[in-house]
């Protein structure tokens, strides 16, 4: 049953990866990717981590791809032009840069040792929280610093001067 | 098939590939966010099943914290798009070369 579940995930997710970065329309980009990212919630699911579960579909495809939709619809973007013909060069380096990485990636792969999963801690909202303010007590209260920064910055750099 | 963490971790491998090549390819300022959106969560996803394999619930706190600054960097980068937009009426990256002489 997590097998069929985890297949499909796993096409969904890499074919709605695919379309978000290779689709000429930017609403079908952003589109896509809220599926990608319904998929990696379900990933977490399977993961047992279900506060991150929800967490994801409230936050990437609630909030933050809201936002893309709306700068999308805002600026009126034209379809991408055609990107141009790489030189010659730029092939060969890019070829031989994609051939390390993959063996690189395939040796790690290879090379990782598969434990047995452990136990199956619940991710559930109370056991977060718990860690949230306790242990990372500093890092909870810090993150509200950045979120203020960011909101600042962005009202900064959008203001129209007069 | 039984489904193990490593299976989660080659997953969040292949989309961190995608969108690192959506943000190699693409000339759109908006497509090139969505991948490194993309690469982000292919990066919490590997927490998550490297979390799992320990069996702490650490991982999910970190990812937790990553889902919060990138919520910020959304925002900043969307305002700095909006901002490209008005002073150059494209957010093609190609034409953003101001500083490069």
């Amino acid at each position: 049953m997590a097998a069929a579940v985890f297949l499909v995930v796993v096409v969904v997710g890499i074919v709605s990866a695919v379309v978000a970065m290779s689709h000429r329309s930017p609403v079908v980009n952003v589109l896509s990717l809220v599926v990608t990212l319904f998929c990696v919630a379900a990933s977490y699911a399977l993961l047992g981590a279900e506060f991150l579960a929800a967490a994801q579909i409230l936050i990437y495809a609630g909030a933050i791809l809201v936002l893309f939709l709306f700068v999308v619809m805002l600026l009126n973007a034209p379809e991408e032009q055609r990107p141009k013909e790489p030189r010659p060069f730029q092939r060969a380096v890019g070829l031989l840069l994609a051939l390390l990485a993959g063996v690189g990636g395939v040796a790690v792969l290879i090379g990782i040792e598969v434990v047995a999963p452990a136990a199956r801690v619940s991710g559930d909202a109370r056991a977060i929280g718990r860690l949230l303010v306790g242990p990372y007590i500093f890092a909870f209260e810090f993150i509200s610093v950045v979120l203020l920064a960011a909101l600042v910055g962005a009202l900064v750099l959008v203001k129209r001067k007069h | 098939m039984t489904v193990t963490p490593m299976h989660f971790v080659i997953f969040a491998a292949v989309l961190f590939a995608i969108g690192a090549a959506g943000v190699l390819l693409r000339r759109s300022g908006i497509s090139i966010l969505l991948g490194i959106e993309l690469m982000l969560n292919a990066a919490n996803l590997a927490l998550v099943a490297f979390g799992r394999m320990h069996g702490t619930l650490d991982a999910q706190v970190f990812v937790f914290f990553v889902m919060a600054v990138a919520a910020a960097e959304v925002a900043v980068g969307l305002a700095l798009l909006v901002a490209i937009f008005r002073k150059l009426h494209s957010i093609d990256v190609d034409r953003l070369n101001v500083l490069r002489w």
